[in-house]
C-alpha cells in the first residue's frame, strides 16, 4: 500500500504546530497504525529528520496510552484503540489526516503526544475507596446482585485514554469521569466515599477546563471500551444527590 | 450557602437550569398551539380573539406569562454562555476535520436556539407588543369589547417573506426539540432502561408533530384554508 499521510508537526507545548505531509510507500495492510508510523520514523530518522512522537505502551488495547485522530475520529475508523486499528481499515492512495487530542484541558507536549494528566488528578480526588488493613475478608461474603456487577464491571473497563474528550464538541471529560464515578458508586464497597466522590471529582472535572456535557452522545459513539451514556446520567444523579444532601466538609490546613 | 452556589456554578449544574426551562418552555409550546390552532376556524377570528382576551387578562395566566418570559431569557443567555465556554474547552487550536459521530442537530443546539431567540423578537413585537400595548381595533361579542389580534396576525400572515420566516424557524425548533427533549431527562439523571424508549418516543414525536402544527397556521391562512 501507498499511503500520504498529513500529519501534525509541533515542537513542544509553546511553539505554534503546522501539519506535514509525508509520502508513505512502504505499507503492508497487516501493520497495525502504530507499526505504520514506526516504519515511517525510521525512514525519517535515516533521513536526518526528527521522527514523529506518538503516545503508546501496552500495543494490546488495554492500557489507555495511545491516542491519534485520525481522519475526523478518535482512534480512526473503527471503535477500537489506535494500536488495534490496521492499516487494511484504509485504501491504498488514501490520504490520512493525523491530530493530536484537542482540548484546552489536554495540552500538547509534542506532535501528536498531549498531557492527560488531568484525568489522573481527577482520579486522585476521588476515584478510589478505603480498605481496612487486617485479615483478608473472605471472598463473596458482600452480596451483590450480578446485574449490578456487571454494570460496575462495565464501566471499569474504562481505559482512560481520552476519546471521549477527544470526540465531544465541547471537549468534555464526562464520559470518563462518569464512568469512574459508576464503578464504585454500584459497588457496595464504595458507598462510604459515594457523595464526596461525586462532589471532588466533578469539582476537579470543572478545574481541569473541559467543557460541559450536550449529550451528543458522540463520546459512546467513538469509546474503545464502548462505556456508555447511561453512566453519565447516573453521574448527574449521583452529583445532585450528593450536593443536595452531603454534609459540608471544612477542611482547615495543619501543619503548613 | 456556599454549596449552592457551586451547584449552579458547576458544569453539571448550569446544564440544570438548561433542562428545567427548557422542559417549561416544552409545557408552554403546547398550550400555545392548542390556542393558536383556532386561528383556523372558520368564524373570522372571533374564537382567538375571545381566547387571547381571557389570556391576556386572566391575573394567573399573565403570572405564568411573566415567569415564561423570565425563563426564555434565562435559558437564552445561559445557552449562549454554555456554547461559548464549551468552545474554549477546545483549546487555542481546532480540528482540521471536526468529529462528525454524533446528531447533527444535537452539535447545533447554539445555532439552533438563536434562530429560535431571532424569531421571537420578531413574534414577540408585532403580536404580543401589538396586543398588550399598541392600538389594535377591536370587536364586539356578546356585548364584550376585546382586541382584535386576530385581524393583526392575519396581516402578517398574508405576508411572504413573513410566513417563510416563520416556517424556517418552526423548522429550527423542530431541530432543537429533537435533540433538546431527550436530553433535558438525561441531564436531570432520568436515564432508565423501563422509560428510555417512552421519552425518546415522545420526544421525536412532539419535536416533529407539534413545529409542523404551528407552522400549518400560516401556509393555511396564506392559502386561504380554514375549517
Ligand atoms: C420555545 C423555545 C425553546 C425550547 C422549547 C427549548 C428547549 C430546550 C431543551 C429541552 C433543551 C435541552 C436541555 C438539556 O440538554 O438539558 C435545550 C437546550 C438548549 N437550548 Fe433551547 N429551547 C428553546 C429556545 C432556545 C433559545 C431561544 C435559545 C437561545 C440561544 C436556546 C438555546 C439552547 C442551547 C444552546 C441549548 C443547549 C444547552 C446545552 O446542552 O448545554 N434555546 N433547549
Ligand atoms: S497502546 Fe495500550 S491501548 Fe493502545
Amino acid at each position: 500500500m501507498k499511503i500520504t499521510l498529513k500529519v501534525w508537526r509541533q515542537k513542544d507545548t509553546n511553539s505554534k504546530g503546522a501539519f506535514k505531509t509525508y509520502q508513505h510507500d512502504h505499507v503492508s495492510p497487516d501493520m497495525s497504525f502504530l507499526e505504520m508510523i514506526d516504519v515511517l520514523n525510521e525512514e525519517l530518522t535515516h533521513k536526518g529528520e526528527e521522527p514523529i512522537a506518538f503516545d503508546h505502551d501496552c500495543r494490546e488495547g488495554i492500557c489507555g496510552m495511545c491516542s491519534l485522530y485520525i481522519n475526523g475520529r478518535p482512534h480512526g475508523p473503527l471503535q477500537t484503540t489506535t494500536c488495534q486499528l490496521h492499516m487494511r481499515s484504509f485504501t491504498d492512495g488514501q490520504t490520512i489526516t493525523v491530530e493530536p487530542w484537542r482540548a484546552s484541558a489536554f495540552p500538547v507536549v509534542k506532535d501528536l503526544v498531549v498531557d492527560r494528566t488531568a484525568f489522573d488528578r481527577i482520579q486522585q480526588a476521588g476515584g478510589y475507596i478505603n480498605v481496612n488493613t487486617g485479615g483478608v475478608p473472605d471472598a463473596n461474603v458482600i452480596p451483590i446482585a450480578k446485574k449490578i456487577a456487571d454494570e460496575a464491571f462495565d464501566a471499569a473497563t474504562c481505559i482512560g485514554c481520552g476519546a471521549c474528550v477527544a470526540a465531544c464538541k465541547n471537549a468534555s471529560a464526562m464520559l470518563f469521569v462518569s464512568a469512574k464515578v459508576s464503578q464504585f458508586a454500584l459497588l457496595p464497597q464504595g458507598q462510604v466515599e459515594r457523595k464526596e466522590r461525586a462532589e471532588k471529582m466533578v469539582a476537579q472535572m470543572d478545574a481541569e477546563g473541559f467543557g460541559s456535557c450536550t449529550n451528543t452522545y458522540a463520546c459512546e459513539a467513538e469509546c474503545p471500551k464502548g462505556i456508555k451514556v447511561t453512566n453519565i446520567a447516573r453521574m448527574n444523579r449521583e452529583y445532585f444527590t450528593a450536593m443536595l444532601s452531603s454534609y459540608q466538609i471544612e477542611t482547615k490546613g495543619g501543619g503548613d | 450557602m456556599k454549596w449552592f452556589l457551586d451547584l449552579f456554578s458547576s458544569s453539571l449544574g448550569r446544564k440544570v437550569l438548561m433542562a428545567l426551562t427548557g422542559i417549561f418552555l416544552i409545557l408552554f409550546l403546547a398550550v400555545h398551539l392548542a390556542g393558536n390552532l383556532q386561528l383556523l376556524k372558520d368564524d373570522a377570528g372571533k374564537s382567538f380573539n375571545i381566547y387571547a382576551d381571557f389570556m391576556g387578562h386572566n391575573p394567573l395566566i399573565q403570572l405564568v406569562s411573566k415567569g415564561n418570559f423570565a425563563f426564555i431569557l434565562l435559558h437564552a443567555i445561559w445557552g449562549i454562555m454554555l456554547t461559548i465556554k464549551n468552545r474554549k474547552a477546545r483549546g487555542p487550536q481546532g480540528y482540521a476535520n471536526p468529529n462528525k459521530s454524533s446528531v447533527w442537530a444535537s452539535r447545533n443546539m447554539g445555532i439552533l436556539g438563536t434562530l429560535i431567540l431571532i424569531f421571537l423578537v420578531i413574534h414577540l413585537k408585532d403580536f404580543y407588543a401589538q396586543a398588550h400595548f399598541g392600538s389594535l381595533s377591536t370587536q364586539v361579542y356578546e356585548g364584550k369589547e376585546v382586541t382584535d389580534l386576530y385581524t393583526q396576525v392575519a396581516y402578517w400572515f398574508n405576508v411572504e417573506w413573513y410566513v417563510s420566516l416563520y416556517v424556517i424557524c418552526m423548522a429550527a425548533l423542530g431541530f432543537h426539540l429533537w435533540h433538546g427533549f431527550a436530553s433535558a431527562f438525561q441531564t436531570l439523571g432520568l436515564n432508565h432502561m423501563k422509560y428510555n424508549p417512552v421519552i425518546n418516543f415522545v420526544g421525536k414525536t412532539f419535536a416533529v408533530v407539534v413545529p409542523i402544527a404551528f407552522a400549518i397556521i400560516p401556509i393555511f391562512m396564506y392559502l386561504g384554508i380554514s375549517f
